[in-house]
Parts: C-alpha cells; sequence; structure tokens
C-alpha cells in the first residue's frame, strides 16, 4: 500500500503526528463477524496546520481520531499490531498507561460533538477545566482555579468569575462547547483532535465556535484534526483534507485542490450532493446504495457498487492510494488516476 | 388556490412548578407566538429556524397533534381546531407528517408492512404495500422487514411511504432529512420532490439547513423565538434578505467552496429562552444592524410587506443591513491569514 504523499519534499516540515497503517476493529456480537472499522489508515499531520477528515456515518472517522488517543474500548475493539501512531517521534500504541497520561490531555486534547454527555454533570466547569491543569501542569487549586477563569474568557464566555462555578445544565449548548475547547487547551496542546464539534450547534452557534477555533489556533499555534461529514466546514477551515470511505483513505489533498478537482468518483458524488446556498440545483446528484457494512466491506475497491465508472478491474483489484500528480500530494485511490479515459458514467 | 391558511397562532407550553409541584409555576414558554402564512396548493413553504424558534410546534399544532392556545388554521376550508373527533380524523387522511428522527419514529416491533398497513384500516382504505414501497423507491422485500434491519435513508423512506398511504394532499415534512449522510439526504430530497411533481403535494417543510431549504421551497418563513421575522419567496430571500437575522444566517452557512470569499457575520450571544423573550424587537439584543435604536427595545415590530410578496418584521427593513455593515462589528472583522 503507496502511503499518502506528504506535501512535495523540499521544504516539508518535521511531521508532528504521523498515522501509518492503522487498523482497529471490532468483534462483533452474535458471531457476525469482524468489523474493519479503521482498514489501514495512514497521514501525516505537520506542526500548526488544521487537516479535516471527512466522510460520511460509518466510515471509520471517529475510529481513527479515538485510535490515536488510545481511546477505543477494548474490548469489543482492538488496535491491530503493525499500526503506527507517532507523536514527536515516540508511538503512542507502545507507551505505557503512565507514559500514555502525560501525553493525553496535556500534549494532544480532544473535544467531542455533544457537550452534554462530555461533561461531568455533578462538578462545576471550573473544577472540570482546572482539572487538567491540576493533573498536568501540577498547579495548586488556586492558581488552576485562575487558569480557569482566564481560559474562560480566553473562549468568550462572559462574566467568566461568575460562570466558573456554573455546573453543565445552566449553560447553553454553545456555551458548553466553549468549556469543552476551554478544558481541551488549558495545557495548551499540540495537537487538538475536534471531533464534530459544531454537529450539535445551531448555524449561528456554529460560526461562533468555528471562529473561536481559528483564532485560538492562529495564538497558540496548534495543529488541529477537524473530524467532520460537513464539506462547507471543511472548506472554511482545513488546510489539508482526508476523505475516508468503508475504512480506507480514498483521497487526500490541500483543501483548494480537494475541491477544484475531486478526484475518487466518491469525493465527486459527494460534493455533487450536497445542496447550495448561492444557487438552486435543479436536482441533487444522489449516490446510489448506501455505506455497506463494516463487517462485509466489497472485494476489489469499496466504492465499485455505487461507482458510475466501475468496470472489471474495480471489482477484482484494489487500487492503491495513486498520486495525482499536483506535486501537493493530491493522491485518490482510484484505477481512474491510471486510466482517465473511462471517466464516463454509465448510468 | 390556498389549501392552508394559518392565522395568528399561538402554543405556550405551560411553565412547570418547581419544588416537585408545589412551588410557583414558571413562566409559561412561548413556542409559538402569533404565526400567520398561507400555501398554495400544490406548493412547498420553508419553514427555516434554529432550536428554539418554534417551527416544529407550528407544524404539530397546524394538524392537532396538540391543542392550540389561540388562533386558527382553516384546510381547503375547514376549520382544523373546531373539528369533533371524527371528523378530525376523517381530515387527517389529508394532512400527514414526516418526522425527523427515522429511528425512533417506526414502532420496532411492527414489520414494514404492518407500519404501512395500520393507516389503511384505521381510514378504511384499499392500498397494496408494494406499490407503495415501490413509489418510494423500495424493494418489496422490504415489507418482511423490522425498522432495525434498515438504515436510516430506508426508515426515512418508510415514513415517507406511511405518510403516502392515505393519499394525502398536504404533508408536513419536520425536519426529513437532518438525520440523514449527504448523499442519502439527497436521495430523500429528490425523492420528495418526485412525489410533489407526481401527486401534486402541498409541503410545509420545516428546516434548519437554508441549503436544503434552498433547493426544496418555493416561499421561506424564516422563525425567530416564536415568530416569523421573514417571509418571501425563496429566490428573493437569499438574494436580498429583509431582515438582519436572515442575513445573518444565511452568511453563517458554510459553503463547500474554500475559495468563496464570503463575509461573515457572526451573531453574538445564544437565542434568548422563549419563557422570557426580550421586550421589543426578539432579535434586538442580538441584532448588528447599525441603525439599531431605542424603537427596537421598546416596539415590536409588524410582519408587513416590504416590497410585493416580500414580508419583514424589521423597523429598518426598508433600509436592510449589508454585510459591509456588519463588519464594522469588532466580531465579523475578516479572518486572519
Amino acid at each position: 500500500m503507496t502511503a499518502p504523499a506528504a506535501p512535495a519534499a523540499p521544504a516539508a516540515p518535521p511531521v508532528l503526528l504521523r498515522v501509518r497503517d492503522l487498523k482497529t476493529y471490532f468483534v462483533t456480537e452474535h458471531g457476525k463477524g469482524t468489523a474493519r472499522a479503521v482498514d489501514d489508515v495512514s497521514f501525516d499531520l505537520f506542526p500548526g496546520e488544521t487537516l479535516g477528515i471527512v466522510g460520511e456515518s460509518g466510515c471509520g472517522k471517529t475510529v481513527t481520531s479515538l485510535s490515536i488517543l488510545r481511546l477505543v474500548p477494548e474490548p469489543p475493539g482492538h488496535v491491530l499490531p503493525g499500526s503506527l501512531i507517532e507523536f514527536e517521534g515516540r508511538n503512542l500504541l507502545a507507551l505505557s498507561a503512565p507514559e500514555l497520561r502525560a501525553v493525553r490531555g496535556n500534549q494532544i486534547a480532544m473535544i467531542f460533538q455533544e457537550p452534554m454527555t462530555s461533561l461531568n454533570p455533578v462538578f462545576t466547569v471550573g473544577d472540570q477545566i482546572a482539572e487538567a491543569a491540576i493533573i498536568h501542569q501540577h498547579l495548586s487549586r488556586r492558581a488552576a482555579r485562575a487558569r480557569a477563569i482566564e481560559m474562560l474568557r480566553l473562549v468568550g464566555i462572559p462574566d467568566p468569575d461568575e460562570r466558573v462555578d456554573d455546573y453543565p445544565h445552566q449553560l447553553s449548548g454553545g456555551m458548553r462547547q466553549r468549556v469543552m475547547i476551554a478544558m481541551a487547551l488549558i495545557c495548551h496542546p499540540k495537537v487538538l483532535i475536534a471531533d464534530e464539534p459544531t454537529t450539535a450547534l445551531d448555524v449561528t452557534i456554529q460560526a461562533q465556535i468555528l471562529e473561536l477555533l481559528d483564532r485560538l489556533q492562529h495564538e497558540l499555534g496548534m495543529a488541529v484534526l477537524l473530524i467532520t461529514h460537513d464539506l462547507g466546514v471543511v472548506a472554511g477551515h482545513a488546510d489539508r483534507v482526508v476523505v475516508m470511505y468503508a475504512g480506507r483513505v480514498v483521497e487526500t489533498a490541500t483543501t483548494d485542490a480537494l475541491f477544484e478537482q475531486p478526484t475518487h468518483p466518491y469525493t465527486e458524488g459527494l460534493l455533487a450532493a450536497v445542496p447550495r446556498i448561492d444557487a438552486r440545483r435543479a436536482r441533487l446528484h444522489a449516490i446510489p446504495g448506501q455505506v455497506p457494512a463494516a463487517t462485509a466491506w466489497p472485494p476489489g475497491c469499496r466504492f465499485h457498487p455505487r461507482c458510475p465508472y466501475a468496470w472489471e478491474k474495480c471489482v477484482a483489484e484494489e487500487p492503491p492510494l495513486l498520486d495525482a500528480g499536483d506535486g501537493a500530494g493530491h493522491a485518490a485511490r482510484c484505477w481512474l488516476v491510471t486510466e482517465p479515459e473511462r471517466r464516463v458514467p454509465k448510468r | 388556490m390556498t389549501l392552508v391558511e394559518v392565522q395568528d397562532l399561538v402554543k405556550h407550553y405551560p411553565g412547570e412548578r418547581s419544588w416537585f409541584g408545589l412551588g410557583a409555576p414558571r413562566a409559561a414558554v412561548r413556542a409559538v407566538d402569533g404565526v400567520s402564512f398561507t400555501i398554495a396548493s400544490g406548493r412547498t413553504l420553508g419553514l427555516v429556524g434554529e432550536s428554539g424558534s418554534g417551527k416544529t410546534s407550528v407544524g404539530r399544532t397546524m394538524l392537532r397533534l396538540q391543542e392550540p392556545t389561540a388562533g386558527k388554521v382553516l384546510f381547503d376550508g375547514n376549520d382544523v381546531f373546531a373539528l369533533d373527533a371524527a371528523r378530525l380524523r376523517a381530515l387527517r387522511r389529508r394532512m400527514q407528517i414526516v418526522f425527523q428522527d427515522p429511528y425512533s419514529s417506526l414502532n420496532p416491533r411492527m414489520t414494514v408492512e404492518a407500519t404501512l398497513r395500520e393507516p389503511l384500516e384505521i381510514h378504511r382504505l384499499n392500498g397494496a404495500v408494494s406499490a407503495l414501497l415501490e413509489e418510494v423507491g423500495l424493494d418489496a422485500a422490504f415489507a418482511k422487514r423490522y425498522p432495525h434491519e434498515l438504515s436510516g435513508g430506508q426508515r426515512q423512506r418508510v415514513g415517507i411511504a406511511r405518510a403516502l398511504s392515505v393519499e394525502p394532499q398536504f404533508i408536513v415534512c419536520d425536519e426529513p432529512v437532518s438525520a440523514l449522510d449527504v448523499s442519502v439526504q439527497a436521495q430523500v430530497l429528490n425523492l420528495l420532490a418526485d412525489l410533489q411533481a407526481k401527486r401534486r403535494l402541498t409541503y410545509l417543510f420545516i428546516a434548519h439547513d437554508l441549503a436544503v431549504v434552498r433547493h426544496i421551497a418555493d416561499d421561506v418563513a424564516v422563525m425567530y423565538l416564536g415568530k416569523i421575522v421573514e417571509r418571501a419567496p425563496a429566490a428573493e430571500i437569499y438574494a436580498q434578505p429583509r431582515h438582519p437575522y436572515t442575513t445573518a444566517l444565511l452568511s453563517a452557512v458554510p459553503e463547500p467552496n474554500p475559495r468563496a470569499t464570503k463575509q461573515r457575520i457572526v451573531l453574538a450571544g445564544d437565542m434568548p429562552s422563549a419563557a422570557h423573550p426580550p421586550a421589543g424587537c426578539p432579535f434586538h439584543p442580538r441584532c448588528p444592524h447599525p441603525m439599531k435604536s431605542d424603537r427596537c427595545r421598546t416596539e415590536v415590530p409588524a410582519l408587513r410587506p416590504i416590497t410585493t410578496g416580500h414580508l419583514a418584521a424589521c423597523h429598518y427593513a426598508q433600509s436592510p443591513m449589508t454585510l459591509a455593515d456588519a463588519a464594522h462589528q469588532p466580531l465579523n472583522r475578516p479572518r486572519h491569514q
């Protein structure tokens, strides 16, 4: 399997987080077999950049993000031997529990989709934000509380001196997500993993949170792994994009290249399926069928049953990630890269 | 010809009593606070708003799935709120609803066939389940399956088939695609459009996603805190919004185009509670309109025509806020980089 190409070799900065051949499988109940949720995923995250991971439900994007911090529940899940998650030169998968704890929440932090279920309802938000600073930076309670108030101010919560003593239920959804961000950033992590950070929020609140993340990334200089199903969010906030389908990376490119020249038919179909606010389309392009089950990925290219261009080769042999040749790391897991003349829809 | 007419609809939910029912009742939640609109036969009205704006309550109250606090709904000339149970049931055959969550709106212990058969039996109709399934793009073999064996998109097709089974004229579509992935969402939106053309259906399409609504609606009404703040033909409202809330809402939608040089208005704060709406214009605490004045804080603006067919509830709708106006606000500086 070819690794997805990093940006052009010459001035490439050192990789901050390197994911190679990641396989996370789940044993299903009732003997239905093994769900290969993440199946040989590789990508690099560079310092200070935002890498978007896009895909629909069941493509493996969330399991990928959970695997990085070893948050996949075991059993039923397990990360297969041979997988590599290298952060600043160390394989996170090989760390002992105390070593991992020193990274988790400190150098790599994570925010989740649903702020209500990720906050503890019986502790004040101040206690929850301060916890990481007490554990990782060994601050006193008093100093940690002061840091928590400072963080609340940083994430734009009005009256932070008072809000610090609020319980999660006293805050709106947007405010809770700000608290989550304050919690994640209190130790100034080098990597922030944001898993659908705005999916549960209304569009005006989403705009607030995305703007906040942009600002904080700029101020704190962290790298962000932005996991989302929303191509609009990716277009506005990611520098590079990884598109996932059926447990695989199917395309990777700079954001501009991906939207200008989507190469994998799945990416192309997804872009055509999005209703646009800037123009009314007569009819939406729908991708026929649905995502197959993770226990039974189709043979050959996993997208071939839904692909308008598929031919015999796609059924017989799965393509590797092939360099699309733009010199900026654009690659697609599709035989069309080698036989572009076949890009003629059958239906 | 008008099929549905809503006049001054009000729905308040009584406040709960604190202290396990012994204390003083809290303020009532004014979910719908005087909403009026009409939908012509065969057309689609998109009802847009964020969570808590009251859009779902409008849909449910119109069908009398819950009793209104005040107001009137005329369906093909019949006063829906004045009907007795028997006549209401007869009328329900003509107005149906498709729910948001295809996971909780189907009975997990009924096969698809039983789910589709039930409304036919209630209304003593003859209809073939297989024909219904075919119409919504499902194979006849699905009749024997249970909801847990179906994907989200397939369940939503069953929900649509159930609504269609009694051959209604009017369907309230309450966020029918918001739980679906984008590729499946497109399938269901195309299906709804095809069915409308084929059966001359009239839709009230409730959604929070402005891009989805643009795709399907002929007219659009925007709700904020229980009130319609703007209503216009779809093309017009997207090209020339008159209410600052609509302008902000449109600007906040992330566009799948990295080169879009769109100016974004980031509204400050959250939508206030519908139990304690602000005095005056409900939007004034968050309003970025440069002409905002004391009048906005005291006087509720009426929903009035600004141009032909374009209504807005803003004192300054004649000189609508532009994105450049909003750019002067500290929150809306252009993005760095």
